[in-house]
């Protein structure tokens, strides 16, 4: 094992497909037209000495190392910005070039600390680098005279020098440092496209100024640490790094937070990380990476990992530490008296959206061989299932049709009830890019989020629609795009079924469904809507992305379908730049629903009605698959109420925290007589469990995840699981205490058996990825590179299914006693329920969940910004603090849900999506009043939370 | 079962019933009848039998129209 050492060629690469050839020393190379030289050197093996170049941003030409000879040119170009041309020679190193770099490098010198053996960067420093590489042997200014360096310059007070930036967790500026290449810059705004940097001053008083020349912590930076990543010497230095050292060996992984499933390489000393750098060859992320997979790893080491399983008879007991063996038959022996005592169907599992696909596909597994039912559901129920279902009907098959590379061939861009910059950072940073290389973006959400007007990027158009509406707003947009003859009708003849369209196409057409007059009830102005209808249909390449605001609605599978009738009628399928994109929320969230999670469907989305899958499956697990669709999760919690459930394996999800309504959870819970919960943490729902087995975290298992553009990466073990056994390890102990005889003896031997019956999924193996890097599914004899874009000849189900949708109105409505609508999300620094986030240095940005309200309501109502305010909805009441801002229209309020102090799912109702029982967290009717404090409720649920954790022999830990 | 997954129950099949009543006429207790095959635990199914079979009271008319076409679970 070693380093992994990317090439960075200095510039980016060309798109030419004309190719041009010079001689570069001598040696003949040919390149793309438009290549720098820099990178042309760079692709025959010549390394041109360089500080401010790299190929994650345009070259810049300040730093002048790089400079060339072109025979038969005067001077000596900076081969950064220099492109190839035809017939050119070129030389790297003559006498002259060799005198000026190292008169240059003696410049960077003379104003920077000599302190190499105690810098930080001391190992991996570009500036030392490059003394080295130009042979630079003395410095002939000294250093005496003005500089950057020293505090005090003979005595007095050097009014240059800066102390070091230490306010952000993670990483410090050590202005002595800087040799002002402004790579950082660059970064910021190229990569991560903040602009929350700049360089002050002018000449040698130029520096490197975050915001107004304020702290970082205090500027508009977002951590993402692609300034950190740039930079070539010890400024910008991960704390990680100051304080463990410069790491011996990387393995490539994939992040587990979001669905954009960033590659990283973790670099590590023996066992210990060091830090996650992006890796450049990752497909979904390109070498960039947000706040949270670069830094926030933290938990993973935390004291609050539970590494011992435990047991108890009941949940008022305090938790007993057990052994494996004595926890594995203790479940085996519950959920077999259970199933003997209530039946078959009495017990089930979750699988989870956080763990690998492999230990996802054991779970469910387990569920329908072992326990003999198909009681197994998973947390895409309530955030994606409606995708599932919506994308189902109309294209065949339950997944976006794109890659993420395809936005760099976007004109415009839809994204609907998504937050990309917060949720799905790094995808985020790429299409902001495209927007800064002018392609279009149409926003409909009811808050005016970041992307709607931020840096160098503003929405065409924002459609601030009311909660609950997208159907009528979308149904309106088809109106426009039918009505004025914008349909692409050659697209549809061809691809989708034309008699079905003609019935859509009269029913869109109704005058009810025009923009004027929806605007009564979604708020949106009429002009607004057709601007934003014809610019989609007209404007070039269109993509539709989407999240949660779509499909956590009463009709988020209605609105699923008019996203997809969108896009067939524009003729936006099947190629790049377009497409329909569902923004995964969970890093492996594709992964578990490909991999039979749902109650209804054996891996690959195949019901379990159908006759020839279950047999394959039955063949091979050699017992028979029931033919019957089990319980979703909220049927679960229903029938667990109702007394017909009564044990559960939970593995890797919270669903007290997560899951809507949070009382009716709680009583279903409690009802049970065996919950186990297979977790890192003793999380809110272990509060209602009575066996707790450890998890592992994703550095410590190998395994992979599939992320929102279906693409398999692959989870590379780091380090020894802390608590002994990865998850996968804990579900085939179990399997094998419940009488099952399975022996895998590697992740990769279970990914076989997916790839065995799972046509998808045929020629996927672990020799493969590594060969391939990532294959997006379906991969097998007809995709065998897998399949970055889908229905590019033709749909997957044949013809393009056109689908009447009617809008219906949610029947949670505001009314005198709950005024105003709540919506709910996510902020960039938190992650879900926050169970790994809170436990990082994150909490800097966002230590508590704060309610969003329009200035005129909180005025209404008497409430100042920072006031601790009452939240109540019929369902329930929390308490947690205001903010104020205009973000939010008169008469919509926002939290988000990272922590369990605040608890927002109390108020949260059980109104679900009609086709598959998704929540409705996007639509809540509430009143809002000023509070002195936490309601009784936060109380007595703390009191009960602390009590239920308690572990006998062991102090309690205070969190 | 209880009276509130009973309501619950009425609820989502009168949800299911929205949306198909919105889809061609031919289509619509088909496709109510499809999706609770489809999707429906067979204790959830029986629940609304029972419910049906005691005459049905609070459910949309194209429920009761898609019922016969629904499959009946055996008796618990």
């Amino acid at each position: 094992m070693s380093l992994i050492h990317e090439i960075d060629y200095g510039t980016p690469a060309s798109r030419s497909e004309t190719m041009v050839t010079l001689t570069i020393d001598g040696r003949e190379v040919t390149v793309p037209e438009g290549t720098s030289i820099m990178r042309a050197a760079m692709d025959a093996g010549i390394e041109v000495p360089k500080l401010c170049a790299s190929d994650m941003m345009d070259a810049f030409g300040s730093c002048r190392l790089c400079l060339v000879e072109i025979k038969g040119r005067n001077g000596m170009p900076a081969s950064c910005t220099t492109p190839v041309a035809a017939g050119i020679e070129v030389s790297t190193q003559t006498p002259r070039l060799k005198d000026v770099r190292r008169g240059v490098m003696e410049l960077y010198i003379s104003d920077h600390p000599l302190d190499c053996l105690t810098c930080a960067a001391n190992g991996d420093c570009e500036l030392q680098d490059m003394a080295g590489a130009v042979g630079l042997r003395d410095v002939r200014y000294g250093y005496e005279g003005d500089n950057h360096v020293k505090a005090r310059n003979n005595g007095e007070i050097n009014a240059k020098w800066l102390p070091k930036d230490e306010s952000n967790p993670y990483f410090t500026y050590d202005p002595a440092k800087c040799i002002v290449c402004s790579r950082c810059v660059r970064a910021c705004e190229e990569v991560q496209g903040t602009f929350a940097l700049t360089i002050g001053g002018r000449g040698f008083d130029s520096r490197v100024s975050a915001g107004m020349a304020e702290d970082f912590m205090a500027s508009e930076c977002v951590s993402c640490g692609a300034c950190v990543q740039a930079c070539p010497t010890a400024t910008l230095t991960e704390k990680s790094v100051i304080e463990i050292g410069q790491p011996e060996h990387s393995v490539v992984t994939t992040c587990a937070y979001c669905g954009v499933g960033c590659s990283f390489k973790a670099e590590m000393r023996g066992e210990e990380l060091v830090r996650m750098v992006p890796w450049k060859d990752g497909q979904a992320n390109r070498g960039h990476s947000c706040v949270k997979g670069r830094f926030a790893y933290g938990y993973s080491t935390h004291k609050d990992r539970i590494l011992n399983p435990m047991v108890r008879e009941k949940i008022s007991d305090p938790w007993r530490e057990v052994t494996w063996e004595e926890a594995y038959a203790h479940v085996a022996a519950e959920f077999r008296r259970i199933q003997y005592q209530y039946g078959r169907e009495s017990v089930g599992g979750i699988t989870s959206s956080r763990c690998t696909n492999e230990e996802t596909y054991l779970v469910q597994k387990l569920v329908r061989a072992g326990f003999g039912n198909n009681n197994v559901d998973t947390c895409a129920r309530v955030c994606h299932s409606p995708t599932g279902y919506g994308l189902g009907q109309a294209f065949g098959t339950s997944a976006g049709t794109q890659n993420f590379d395809s936005v760099e061939f976007t004109d415009v861009a839809v994204i609907i009830g998504a937050n990309p910059t917060d949720g799905h950072p790094v995808f985020g940073s790429r299409l902001k890019k495209r927007l800064r290389e002018g392609a279009k973006l149409i926003v409909i959400d009811p808050r005016r989020t970041d992307i709607v007007r931020s840096p160098h990027v503003e929405a065409a158009y924002h459609l601030p629609l009311k909660p609950g509406t997208n159907v009528a707003i979308l149904t309106s947009i088809a109106h426009v795009i039918v009505t004025e003859g914008l349909a692409d009708e050659a697209f549809i003849r061809e691809r989708c079924d034309w008699s079905e369209y003609e019935d859509w196409a009269s029913f869109v057409a109704e005058p009810y469904h025009s923009p004027e007059a929806t605007e009564a009830y979604t708020g949106v102005p009429a002009d607004l809507v057709r601007g934003a209808a014809r610019l989609f249909a007209t404007g070039g390449n269109g993509a539709i992305y989407y999240g949660l605001g779509v499909t956590e609605h009463s009709q988020g599978s209605t609105t699923v379908m008019a996203i997809a009738n969108l896009a067939m009628v524009t003729g936006n399928i099947g190629r790049p730049g377009v497409g329909v994109n569902p923004l995964r929320g969970q890093n492996n969230v594709q992964g578990s629903c490909d991999m039979g999670s749902f109650p209804h469907e054996l891996p690959g989305y195949r019901h379990v009605s159908d006759d020839a899958t279950r047999e394959t499956f039955e063949k091979l697990w050699g017992v028979e698959i029931s033919n019957e669709p089990g319980l979703r999760i909220p049927n679960m919690l229903d029938a667990a109420v109702d007394g017909t459930f009564k044990g559960i394996y939970i593995q890797g999800e919270d669903i007290l925290q997560s899951d809507p309504d949070t009382k009716h959870v709680a009583a279903g819970l409690a009802a049970m007589e065996c919950v186990v919960v297979h977790d890192l943490f003793l999380n809110e729902t272990a509060n209602y469990a009575h066996v707790f087995l450890p998890g592992s975290t994703f550095l410590e298992k190998d395994g992979t995840f599939t992320n929102a553009e279906r693409r398999i990466n692959r989870v590379r073990k780091v380090m020894t699981p802390k608590n002994g056994y990865a998850d996968w390890e804990v579900t085939q102990k179990l399997a094998q205490a419940m009488g099952m005889n399975w022996n895998y003896r590697h992740p990769s031997e279970i990914m076989d058996e997916i790839a065995a019956t799972t046509p998808s999924f045929a020629l996927v193996s672990y020799d493969y990825l590594e060969k391939m890097g990532s294959v997006q599914w379906p991969c097998n004899e007809k995709h065998p590179e897998g399949s970055p874009i889908m229905h590019v000849d033709g749909f997957v189900r044949g013809k393009g299914k056109f689908i009447r949708t009617e809008y219906v109105a949610t029947d949670e409505r505001t009314g005198p006693r709950f005024p105003l609508l709540l919506t709910t999300g996510r902020i960039l620094s938190q992650y879900n329920v926050g169970a790994q986030t809170r436990r990082t240095d994150n909490v800097v940005w966002h230590a508590e969940d704060r309610l969003e309200i329009h200035p005129h309501d909180a005025e209404q109502r008497g409430i100042r910004d920072g006031d601790w305010i009452r939240l109540a909805s019929r369902a329930g009441e929390t308490t947690l603090r205001s903010l104020i801002t205009d973000r939010v229209a008169p008469g919509v309020v926002y939290t988000t849900f990272h922590h369990p102090t605040t608890q927002a799912n109390v108020i949260t109702t059980d109104f679900s999506d009609w086709a598959t029982n998704c929540p409705e967290y996007k639509v809540t009717a509430v009143q809002v009043m000023p509070s002195n404090g936490p309601s009784d409720w936060q109380q007595d649920y703390d009191e009960q939370a602390r009590q239920s954790r308690r572990i006998a022999g062991k102090l309690e830990a205070a969190e | 079962m209880s009276h509130d997954t009973n309501t619950k129950l009425i609820y989502m099949a009168n949800q299911i019933a929205t949306f198909f009543k919105s889809q061609p006429q031919d289509e619509a207790a088909q496709g109510v009848a499809t999706h609770i095959n489809k999707y429906w635990e067979p204790r959830m199914r029986r629940q609304l039998f029972q419910h049906i079979d005691g005459g049905g009271e609070g459910l949309s008319p194209l429920v009761l129209e898609a019922a016969s076409k629904i499959k009946r679970p055996q008796a618990a």
